[in-house]
């Protein structure tokens, strides 16, 4: 009998042995398969378990997350919701997140490895971070300002500091509260559908993801290759190009709003935006010298983000002549996103060299120490200094003289370009209005800021004019804001 | 023919005669060991108060208010239990009160830890109070059954007793698909549980008075030689009623077990591997058979083969991928008391599926502590068997720890995706009052038994 009970001891032991080997392969061997199961609500449940860290504006924070007692237990709430949704995206316990909510959330949720001081200490505690600060690099007058200009038109601002690539703007209307869609309720879904439904698309960021015909705002990239490649010499020079001009190898002819672009000089077409001179123009520079410009200023680059990821602005590299004179006055497949077209503005205004926009100033910890401090970073050199100095004078004189003069501000030097482009089949969409600019202070040896500004609807005034007349006055308010701000020393607090 | 040295040994054994590693256990001397089983029980104790306190600062911040009570409530428990042991029993065994006290301890921290979910549904108090049942019981068996032989005369009477409990659900409503409680009043109570304890003796007693009967009468057939019927009979007709019992009230959890436990207890009387192999060859066209024809158990098994089937089918998580997310989230050290979600098993979260809890906030660190904590038991129980003389002692000792051992197996198995799930109480830790009544005096007989074992052979029992 003393055998048999050993044996039955033996196969007792041998089921206890079982028990811990398929805890082991539960807890330790599959145990990563089972966290990452869709179904499994563990990561939910700890993500929305302490409040999101927020998002500063101007050392404010315009996020803010609400305890309300459920299962997923903090919400997002958002102050001036859509004011900021182009900048901050929402963050939704069901849809996910975009933007800044998206790009950050390991600095917001706390997950970030930077957060913690000693990771291996937090994978033995499993005490969660709390949420980091992501410090914009959004000036809140400028933003508003922008925001206000566009009123309830569709369009969008993109604003930038030339000297660093900092996003000073970024503004999309029409807009949307993104805290309507924080919550895992009926009400949330119900705002999503009908978000996601509008025909005036309100959560579509149009500063970054949405591409226009860029127009006549494109003649500055179409003047800069001329400029650098040696086509023009002397901007005061006849460009020996006829009005009306017709088309290389077709019949169309194309005309001009204005009068005096036959045979005009670089400066008077540039200041009164001839379509003739600068198609014509084109056509001399070349197919490969234009998109290489064009490229350098950012078209036609894949990946570029600000940290979202921007839209790709185009400029045809295989093309006939015909199609090239269109696309040097930024029509055919020419586009461009608000930010792209803000980016041409800062480069001219920084004398070639193109930064890297960004949007992150800094991340911080809960308690406010740096974890991350992104530097300002050359993107390259997009053209000759001299072709900016040239640059430069033809775009204060659009503003001094020419088409932008609603942009003028007393007391600080601006420098512009009008656009309005025709889309949409057979042309018969609304125009977009555009205006591209910078402004200097007076005192200043640099601009201080570089603004883009499209409008979608500009009353179906088909002319030159409505980029100066719709967007030229938006992007004055912008400017003169972001002047205010450069006058403080370029510092916020 | 063959095997005869066997029966040459087995001969050895029903004269008396025994092995001589049974008298390295006995001939140890006689130790009472009763201070190393109080300074285990402060430890004991302590462990529960620590694990107590832990909960309230995770999901509150403070020390929660009833943990002095607690810690005395169990305290007073461990030390009357203690009390009556060392008055009693004094040669008992000093590994088996602690361990019974810290997994009842454990037990109700975990519950406790499971009511702070579910504000309207405490209960932990009644598991305390269950608890306390419990022991008392564990006192009035050491107390009053002063030789565990005198059990052998009822074993009849428990065999009866057996059946008229698994009996009487038959005629309560189902809970939950399966007809295994009895509702008096406010109370509900599992008659099966302490049917494990009477079968246990029964079978033993029997099997006890006629194992010679058993291994050396009969025809033979085939290659092995079956026990005449007249004395076979009388087991399997009480067996096959109370599994056929079980198969009405579909709870083939205790199916399985009562039938683990006869094989068990069959091969160790007998000594013949024969019934292992007939055991096994039943057992598994049973399991088979019920698999194919009953729905209930086709479902278990599906469940067991795809535990995330249902989340592909786009029905959520069913309760075994809950249990399975559960221990998976624990990992290697576990979430800390209080800081786990397993209450999104939902139904049952503190009764069949504590273990995932236990999993998810010990980790797989805490989950082997339990499961030795259990082997200890186990593991003492047959140290008990191997150091008794009589037959029935030892057979109840073996059968006692098997029924504990095979619990454990079958239920922490079913809620670990390591075999189909059936309903089944985790000893000591599981919410339910016959429960952990039972296990009390299951542990009382050890205690019992194991002092007899441990006592000097001149002095005899008592």
């Amino acid at each position: 009998m003393t055998r048999q009970i050993r044996w039955a001891a033996a196969f007792c032991l041998l089921l206890t042995a079982l028990l811990l080997l398929n805890a082991a392969r539960i807890q330790i061997v599959q145990s990563a398969t089972y966290d990452d199961n869709p179904a499994n609500r563990r990561q939910d449940i700890a993500r929305y378990s302490q409040p999101r860290g927020d998002i500063y504006v101007g050392g404010r924070p315009v996020t803010g997350s609400e305890d309300t007692g459920e299962q997923l237990r903090y919400e997002r709430t958002y102050k001036n919701g859509p004011l900021y949704a182009p900048v901050t995206g929402y963050a939704s316990q069901v849809y996910g997140s975009t933007l800044l909510e998206n790009t950050e959330d390991r600095i917001l949720s706390g997950t970030s490895p930077l957060l913690s001081p000693l990771p291996f200490l937090g994978d033995l505690t499993r005490e969660p971070q709390p949420g980091g600060r992501v410090h914009t690099t959004i000036e809140p007058a400028m933003q508003r300002a922008a925001y206000d200009g566009l009123g309830g038109k569709q369009g969008a601002v993109a604003a930038i500091e030339p000297s660093t690539g900092k996003i000073l703007a970024l503004v999309s209307t029409p807009s949307y509260d993104p805290g309507l869609l924080s919550g895992n309720g009926i009400t949330a879904a119900r705002h999503w559908s009908r978000l996601n439904a509008a025909a005036s698309k309100p959560m579509l960021n149009r500063a970054i993801r949405q591409t226009y015909p860029p127009g006549s705002a494109f003649k500055v990239v179409t003047a800069a290759a001329a400029l650098d490649a040696g086509v023009i010499t002397d901007v005061d020079a006849p460009t020996n190009s006829p009005d009306p001009y017709r088309l290389p190898g077709t019949s169309t002819a194309l005309g001009n709003e204005v009068k005096g672009c036959a045979n005009a000089s670089l400066r008077y077409a540039f200041t009164w935006s001839c379509n003739t001179v600068f198609a014509h123009l084109g056509v001399d520079v070349g197919l490969g010298a234009m998109a290489g410009t064009a490229q350098r200023f950012g078209f036609n680059t894949r990946g570029l983000r600000i940290p979202s990821p921007v839209a790709t602005s185009n400029f045809d590299t295989s093309m006939d002549k015909a199609q090239l004179a269109l696309s040097s006055i930024g029509q055919y497949d020419t586009t461009a996103t608000p930010l792209q077209m803000a980016m041409v503005a800062s480069a001219v205004a920084a004398g070639g060299d193109l930064k890297a926009p960004y949007l992150v100033d800094r991340a911080t910890d809960a308690s406010g120490d740096t974890v991350s401090l992104p530097q300002p970073r050359s993107l390259r050199q997009a053209f000759n200094p001299a072709t900016a100095a040239v640059l430069r004078e033809l775009m204060v004189e659009v503003v001094e003289k020419g088409t932008g003069r609603n942009a003028a501000i007393p007391g600080a030097v601006v420098g512009g370009k009008t656009g309005t482009a025709q889309h949409g089949f057979g042309n018969t969409g609304l125009p977009y209005a555009w205006f591209i600019s910078w402004a200097q202070p007076a005192d200043s040896a640099a601009p201080a800021v570089a603004v883009a500004v499209v409008v979608e609807d500009a009353s179906a005034v088909r002319d030159d004019i409505s980029g100066g007349g719709s967007a030229a006055p938006i992007a004055r308010a912008v400017m003169e804001a972001g002047l205010v701000r450069a006058g403080a020393g370029g510092r916020w607090r | 023919m063959t095997g005869s040295t066997a029966d040459f040994k087995d001969l050895k054994d029903l004269a008396g005669l025994t092995d001589p590693r049974d008298a390295a256990v006995t001939g140890a001397g006689p130790m009472r060991r009763r201070g190393v089983e109080l300074a285990l029980l402060v430890l004991a104790v302590g462990l529960s108060v620590c694990g107590y306190v832990s909960v309230g600062l995770a999901r509150h911040g403070v020390v929660p208010p009833g943990a002095a009570g607690y810690g005395a409530g169990l305290g007073v428990l461990a030390l009357v239990a203690h009390l009556a042991v060392r008055l009693r029993a004094p040669y008992a065994d000093p590994l088996l009160l602690p361990s019974a006290v810290l997994l009842n301890g454990l037990g109700l921290v975990l519950i406790y830890r499971l009511d702070q979910e579910t504000p309207l549904d405490q209960a932990a108090p009644a598991q305390l109070v269950w608890s306390t049942v419990g022991v008392g019981l564990f006192i009035l068996v050491v107390l009053a059954l002063r030789d565990h032989r005198t059990l052998q005369r009822y074993a009849y009477l428990s065999g009866l007793a057996a059946l008229a409990l698994l009996t009487v659900p038959i005629f309560f409503p189902p809970v939950n698909g399966a007809r295994l409680w009895v509702r008096i009043g406010g109370l509900s109570l599992q008659p099966g549980e302490f049917a494990k304890i009477l079968l246990a003796v029964f079978f033993a007693a029997y099997l006890a008075a006629n194992r010679s009967a058993l291994a050396y009468a009969g025809r033979r057939v085939l290659w092995m030689r079956l026990p005449t019927g007249r004395v076979l009979g009388p087991v399997v007709a009480i067996w096959l009623v109370s599994v056929a019992v079980l198969v009405v009230e579909r709870d083939l959890g205790t199916s399985l077990l009562f039938f683990g436990l006869f094989v068990i207890l069959l091969f160790v009387a007998t000594g013949r591997k024969g019934w292992l192999a007939v055991g096994l060859l039943l057992g598994s066209a049973g399991a088979y058979a019920a698999a194919r024809l009953e729905p209930h158990v086709h479902a278990r098994v599906t469940d067991w083969l795809h535990p995330l089937a249902s989340i592909e089918a786009g029905e959520g998580p069913n309760q075994l991928a809950q249990s399975l997310f559960a221990f998976a989230a624990g990992g290697m050290l576990g979430t800390g008391l209080g800081k786990g979600e397993s209450i999104l098993i939902g139904f049952a979260a503190k009764s069949d599926f504590i273990l995932a809890t236990a999993g998810e906030e010990l980790g797989l660190v805490g989950l082997s502590a339990v499961f030795v904590l259990y082997g200890v038991l186990v593991a003492r129980g047959y140290r008990t068997g191997l150091a008794l003389r009589d037959a029935f002692g030892r057979l109840l000792a073996v059968g006692l720890a098997s029924i504990l051992a095979l619990q454990v197996f079958v239920i922490a198995g079913g809620v670990m995706g390591l075999i189909p799930l059936t309903g089944m109480a985790m000893p000591f830790l599981a919410q339910g009052g016959s429960s952990v009544v039972t296990n009390w005096i299951m542990v009382a007989l050890l205690i019992r038994l194991s002092d007899s074992g441990r006592r000097r052979p001149e002095e005899g029992a008592v």
